[in-house]
């Protein structure tokens, strides 16, 4: 059985009193729940139901729509990057395309160490500095073949 | 040229409480908690401002609809989803100064009687969470917010809320929704959230860039604000440019601003000596623009609208002479069939098909008569549909196909 640490049950608190009924902290806890396990297993809907009281299903129903909640593990450095149209026009498959040779792995996959994954998302927000890529809660911008190369390397020794 | 929003976007450490008070900030705060609630609306109504997120409608006029005798709270919701694609601007008033909004959404919360707001910040935005974070609590601590609005006696909090990436959940409906925790469904108005919204309460929902025009508008006067701009497009409007221009970024400028000077003059005009092809002048959602029409086209609601296009976001994406209009619609149409919430059968099947069609296409796999057929599916989604989304899409699809055909037809040759 799962348990939010002594902090993440503090955090819960604090963000079910932002709001004057329970449901609407339903997405921030699962941002927190995924922050704490990693992803939205079943196992993890489950608690979360459990703690506010809301079936699983209607749990995972919520998790589903959104594509920052992940429905399957990601790795500790979870690369998204932006295909829409400005990151494409500048090159963004060509900043795929490093990022599938420097790791060997494919879009929708994760190295072997658990380290790094990869996907394609959308607008993030950054035509005037594309192509960019999201990792956690941090942005890459103006991004090269030889910044990613930089970029990787630092976070292989991260 | 008067700057309304981005004045002190260069000042160094413009983020802080202090920094932010020493440019002028929270002065407009000050001046409208001595005016009548009512006499609040009514400058905002004078000032001519616009919804700056998408859809242009009077700020003003929206806030006016929210019921004075309502026995339920008021709710401000500020929409900082901004996800159309191409449009990057409130992203830059958020991270380089935040207090501006804040002071925004203490003047709307106070107008509109509204004790208890939230901005819904699109997910993929968490590093600007902790920049707003972090000048939330310094305007608590400064006793700005909390129990008593600048010392007066007026409760007011402001939370931030994450959402999990959804492009819908711009929709203001939908952010409704998902701020309640649920799926972001739009739902059908009316009732307009005006009259019944979060939690089914009046609630108000603005942009953040229409938040942070009003304490330069209370502060200098609604006349000021109304003598820049246009007729009927008043004001400064940010503009992201982005795509194949010199100097891609956000500018603010007068309405009315011809598109081709703007182009060449803030963003540098277009590199490698190549010529224009076409412009996206207002998001991804909006008809594109042949290099031809743009040469009449003057940056407002009015003069983009008579071109058959939209202002928008005010997202306006360049491209040269080399790009693939083809391409560049299939990679719009992929956006639109991933980003469609399914509710709707002729969004969620139409969105999905038209972006097949596209791929096929752009593989050279097309036939001409696929023109037809993607032609026929806009037709059957555009006015069908819950919230605009599918519109968004038909928009592209149409203006792309009409007015490239001849590149379509080439991908499509032999077939």
């Amino acid at each position: 059985m799962i348990e939010f640490s002594q902090e993440a049950k503090r955090r819960y608190n604090a963000i079910v009193s932002h709001y004057p009924e329970k449901r609407a902290a339903l997405i921030p806890v699962l941002h927190l729940a995924q922050r704490e396990f990693g992803w939205i297993s079943q196992e993890v809907a489950d608690y979360v139901g459990e703690l506010m009281d809301y079936p699983p299903s209607d749990v995972l129903s919520v998790a589903t729509f959104y594509t920052l909640l992940h429905k399957k593990p990601a790795g500790k450095y979870h690369m998204e990057v932006c295909r829409n149209v400005s990151c494409w026009l500048m090159g963004a498959y060509r900043c795929v395309d490093e990022i599938k040779s420097l790791l060997r792995i494919d879009v929708g996959g994760m190295t072997e160490d658990g380290r790094f994954s990869l996907n394609l998302t959308e607008c993030l927000g950054s035509c005037g500095t594309a192509p960019a890529m999201q990792v956690g809660d941090r942005y890459y911008e103006n991004l090269t073949p030889q910044s990613l190369a930089e970029i990787i390397e630092k976070l292989k020794n991260d | 040229m008067t700057k309304v929003l981005l004045s002190n976007i260069d000042r160094p450490e413009q983020v802080k409480l202090e920094t932010y008070r020493a440019s002028g900030g929270y002065r407009g705060l000050e001046k409208a908690l001595k005016l009548d609630q009512a006499a609040v609306i009514e400058e905002v109504k004078a000032s001519g401002l616009r919804g700056r997120g998408g859809a242009g409608f009077p700020t003003g006029m929206k806030w006016g609809f929210v019921p004075r005798n309502s026995p339920k709270p008021t709710y401000l919701l500020c929409n900082a989803d901004e996800s159309e694609p191409g449009t990057f601007k409130d992203r830059l008033l958020m991270e380089r100064d935040p207090h501006l909004l804040i002071e925004g959404m203490a003047i709307a919360c106070y107008a509109l009687n509204c004790h208890l707001s939230y901005i819904y910040l699109r997910g993929e935005y968490e590093f600007i969470a902790h920049i707003l974070q972090k000048a939330l609590d310094e305007a608590y601590e400064a006793k700005i917010l909390g129990p008593s609005l600048m010392g007066r006696d007026f409760a007011l909090d402001i939370f931030l809320h994450l959402g999990e990436g959804a492009y819908i959940c711009g929709e203001e409906t939908a952010l409704i929704e998902s701020l309640e925790g649920y799926r972001g469904y739009p739902r059908l108005k009316p009732p307009f959230p005006a009259v019944s919204g979060f939690l089914a309460s009046p609630t108000v929902v603005n942009n953040v860039e229409t938040l942070c025009a009003v304490p330069w508008i209370i502060q200098n006067g609604a006349a000021a604000y109304a003598s820049m701009g246009t007729e009927k497009s008043k004001g400064t409007k940010l503009f992201s440019v982005s795509g194949h221009v010199n100097k891609p970024g956000v500018y603010e400028v007068e309405m009315g601003y011809p598109l081709l000077d703007f182009i060449k003059n803030e963003s540098g005009g277009i590199p490698n000596g190549r010529k224009l092809k076409a412009v996206i002048p207002g998001g991804s959602s909006v008809p594109v623009l042949t290099a031809q029409e743009c040469e009449s086209v003057v940056l407002d609601y009015e003069s983009l609208a008579k071109a058959g296009s939209m202002l928008g976001s005010g997202g306006v994406i360049v491209f040269d002479e080399t790009t693939k209009m083809p391409e560049v619609l299939s990679v719009i149409a992929d956006f639109y069939a991933h980003e469609s919430c399914g509710q709707c059968t002729p969004c969620r099947e139409g969105t999905g098909w038209a972006a097949k069609i596209l791929r096929n296409i752009v593989a050279g796999k097309g036939k001409r008569s696929d023109l037809e057929l993607l032609l026929k599916i806009a037709n059957m989604m555009e006015g069908k549909t819950i919230c605009p989304l599918a519109d968004a899409d038909v928009m592209p699809i149409r203006s792309f196909v009409n007015k490239f055909r001849n590149e379509f037809e080439d991908f499509c040759n032999g077939h």
